[in-house]
């Protein structure tokens, strides 16, 4: 008898993990052979079963995504996992925020933990194809600075000989730093944190002359600083940064979701459609606004990924043309008063540009 | 049993009652779930990867890896492979373990030894210590030592001198090491042989003693000359710098403790220590309090009793659950990452995210930790069996 029981145990201790584990890997299988449209083996897919966006963001970068005193999130980056929310779902708070760490963040990508990265992550080639990610369009053009002390009397990069940088760990700033520093010959300390916060810790109590990241970061993260006057950014830019949403390698229908969302943002602007006077549009003579916005019986760009036709409308209803974002988290009608510069519209001599929708 | 009574056959019926046959049972069937669940947990691996047409492999191990790395035992440009930076990250981690398992030992043993201590003072401050650092997280300690201590002391134009002998700003301590001349390196191989030399009359003194009743007189005189000698070579022969203050701050010579490792030392010293303490007290509280008696009526002093008779046994206790302690420790290391130290891990990170291969570098960190800790228990089990009864 009692070895019956040892025999049914073991059973169960062997089958138990592998029928738990087997479901994801089934599903997948069966996907794979299935219809015309590819959106049944896609995230997508999990996503609207779901009924809820897990978005991948930083959390500690005010004006990016900074997670304030009441719990909510704000920011750019934020605003851009809202307009993909308020596409899919209508509504802006379907949205589960998870905070990642540069270190951890494509992998939790990769891993499916979250559906998409909304965290000023560098646009790089490597990252492109090694490291099995997709990026969509870029939604802000930054270069890589310095920030030092004001009375530190360092001005230019070559006065950091032998002095000490503090960066954070598994950035491209990390990598680009060197490449710089190399290129002037000019040997420095880098210390290293794995933690946003600890690396302007250290910063702020004297461990570094210098803190390097991305500009916009900079100056956000300057405003937390205990005493912002006394810091200033250099007149260097080290790299080009190009930050926007990110997606896993491999799956089209999922990342032309997230891709033609955010392109509708800046499209909107360049339509000129607000949040505000959205409605009016609707009624536009104009049939590739009306397209745009997927008025009744105007093309089908929603449903041909899958999603609903208006749901450019949602997105703008809910939060906005890219034009608004920016001035409300980081432009002018934030603290940080950033100038559009290479973030305009390619019609006033800037680089946002949508192509066509139709 | 019953399966082995005569050869009338195979039958079931025994089969399934014979004890032997479902214990073998058993065992293969485990073995079978065990190979299933890599079986699939690989075969999801492939899977996974094939989806992000990612390949598995170790070639981008060569590449230049393109990152700088604040302090290395060697020497490191950013030219170098992946392969070399991890290897300098490596001897980051060693270097940190090495002194930190020393340490931890030396600060361990005192706490434990001074909880028997009859000074009310000293006992109290003992247990203070040994409650309070094992009962706080070791990464909050990390951060303590890294944010509150080592950043409290003044930055380098300002820095705080001991004598002109250690330096100390909020970047870097400064400590007088020998230098790194033939000489020294010649005294510390004469200091070597010294230790051996030391080592073979202590026992010949102590067997001379034991076995023919003599006084041992010529042997001690010996060890005292062989120790005065050492002595001297220490002070002289090794060549010490003491570290000179610069004007606009940090020293030149001596040896260089970067804020970051000498927070991360201190940190896993600290918190390996109070362990190591409470595992010497339970060691000694083991001895019987027979022992103490008996020695102590034979007129032995209190510091006798407890050097030749209780810690001896004691040992016996002890070495086991402080082969788990160092083994802690080496693993601890990962975690001064977090306050900027490049030991392994850090470099790890590093590297994993350019390269886009969390799986193969976490198959290489698995590794060498598994390795650094089979190395280690191998050796304290050596020690282990040293301390161990001896049967006559």
């Amino acid at each position: 008898m009692r070895n019956w029981s040892f025999l049914l145990m073991a059973l169960t201790v062997a089958v138990a993990p592998l029928s738990a584990c087997s479901e994801p890997g089934t599903s997948t299988n069966t996907s794979a052979d299935g219809q015309s449209s590819n959106v049944g083996g896609s995230r997508l897919q999990v996503v609207l079963n779901r009924g809820r966006l897990v978005c991948g963001v930083e959390g500690s970068i005010p004006g990016f995504s900074f997670l304030d005193e009441s719990g909510a999130y704000s920011g750019l980056d934020v605003d851009v996992c809202k307009a993909v929310a308020a596409a899919l779902f209508d509504d802006p708070d379907a949205i589960e925020y998870r905070r990642l760490d540069t270190t951890e963040r494509f992998t939790a990508l990769t891993g499916g933990e979250v559906d998409m990265l909304s965290r000023n992550t560098t646009w790089t080639i490597t990252r492109d194809t090694s490291v099995g990610l997709e990026f969509a369009p870029t939604t802000f053009f930054d270069g890589m600075g310095m920030m030092v002390r004001e009375d530190s009397g360092i001005t230019e990069l070559e006065d950091f000989e032998g002095k000490a940088i503090c960066v954070t760990s598994g950035t491209a700033t990390e990598l680009n730093l060197t490449d710089q520093m190399r290129k002037l010959d000019i040997s420095f300390e880098p210390v290293v944190y794995q933690n946003r916060d600890a690396t302007y810790a250290a910063y702020d109590e004297g461990r570094c002359e210098g803190i390097t990241s991305d500009k916009s970061t900079l100056i956000s993260r300057r405003s937390t600083l205990p005493t912002p006057g006394d810091h200033v950014l250099m007149a260097v830019t080290m790299s080009k940064e190009p930050l926007g949403p990110v997606t896993i390698n491999n799956d089209s229908a999922w990342f032309d979701v997230v891709k033609w969302v955010t392109y509708g943002l800046i499209q909107a602007e360049e339509f000129g459609i607000t949040s505000e006077n959205v409605d009016e549009f609707t009624t536009s003579k104009d049939p590739s606004i009306k397209r745009f916005l997927g008025v009744e019986g105007e093309g089908t760009l929603g449903a041909d990924m899958g999603i609903p036709n208006d749901f450019m409308y949602r997105a703008i209803t809910h939060v906005g043309n890219y034009g608004e974002i920016f001035d409300r988290n980081v432009g002018k009608d934030s603290q940080f008063k950033l100038e559009r510069g290479l973030n305009d519209l390619w019609t006033r001599g800037g680089l946002m540009y949508a192509p066509p929708f139709r | 049993m019953v399966s082995e009574s005569g050869g009338n056959g195979f039958s079931l019926r025994k089969l399934l009652r014979d004890d032997r046959f479902w214990k073998a049972a058993f065992q293969v069937l485990t073995l079978m779930g065990v190979c299933l669940v890599f079986a699939f947990l690989i075969s999801n691996l492939n899977r996974n990867m094939a989806r992000q047409s990612i390949k598995f492999g170790f070639s981008f191990l060569s590449n230049p890896a393109n990152f700088s790395i604040g302090e290395s035992v060697v020497e490191y440009r950013p030219q170098d492979s992946y392969a070399k930076a991890l290897f300098v990250g490596l001897l980051n981690t060693l270097n940190l373990m090495t002194a930190g398992i020393v340490w931890a030992t030396i600060v361990g043993i005192t706490a434990g030894v001074a909880s028997f201590s009859q000074n009310w003072l000293v006992h109290k401050i003992s247990r203070a210590y040994v409650g309070v650092i094992r009962n706080t997280p070791l990464l909050l300690q990390l951060f303590f030592w890294y944010f509150a201590i080592y950043g409290l002391l003044p930055r380098p134009q300002a820095q705080l001198s001991i004598s002109n002998l250690i330096f100390l700003n909020n970047r870097a301590v400064y400590i007088p090491w020998p230098a790194n001349t033939s000489i020294a390196w010649a005294s510390l191989g004469v200091l070597i042989v010294a230790g051996i030399a030391a080592l073979i009359i202590w026992r010949w003194r102590i067997q001379v003693m034991v076995e023919k009743g003599a006084s041992g007189k010529a042997q001690g005189m010996a060890l005292m000359a062989i120790g005065a000698a050492a002595l001297i070579i220490l002070v002289f022969g090794l060549g010490w710098q003491a570290p000179q203050g610069l004007e606009g701050g940090g020293a030149t010579g001596g040896l260089k403790l970067s804020r970051e490792y000498a927070a991360a030392l201190t940190g896993l010293t600290c918190y390996t220590a109070a362990f190591i303490a409470e595992i010497v007290r339970a060691g000694i509280q083991s001895v019987s309090l027979g022992q103490w008696e008996a020695a102590r009526s034979l007129g032995l002093a209190p510091n006798v009793v407890m050097r030749l008779v209780v810690f001896p046994q004691a040992l016996r206790v002890i070495i086991p659950p402080l082969n788990s302690e160092f083994m802690n420790l080496a693993k601890n290391t990962s975690l001064a990452f977090a306050i900027g130290f490049p030991e392994l891990y850090s470099v790890a990170t590093t590297t994993y995210s350019p390269t886009g291969r969390p799986v193969e570098v976490f198959l290489i960190l698995m590794a060498t930790y598994l390795t650094i800790n089979l190395l280690i228990s191998l050796g304290m089990n050596q020690l282990n069996q040293a301390v161990q009864f001896k049967e006559r």
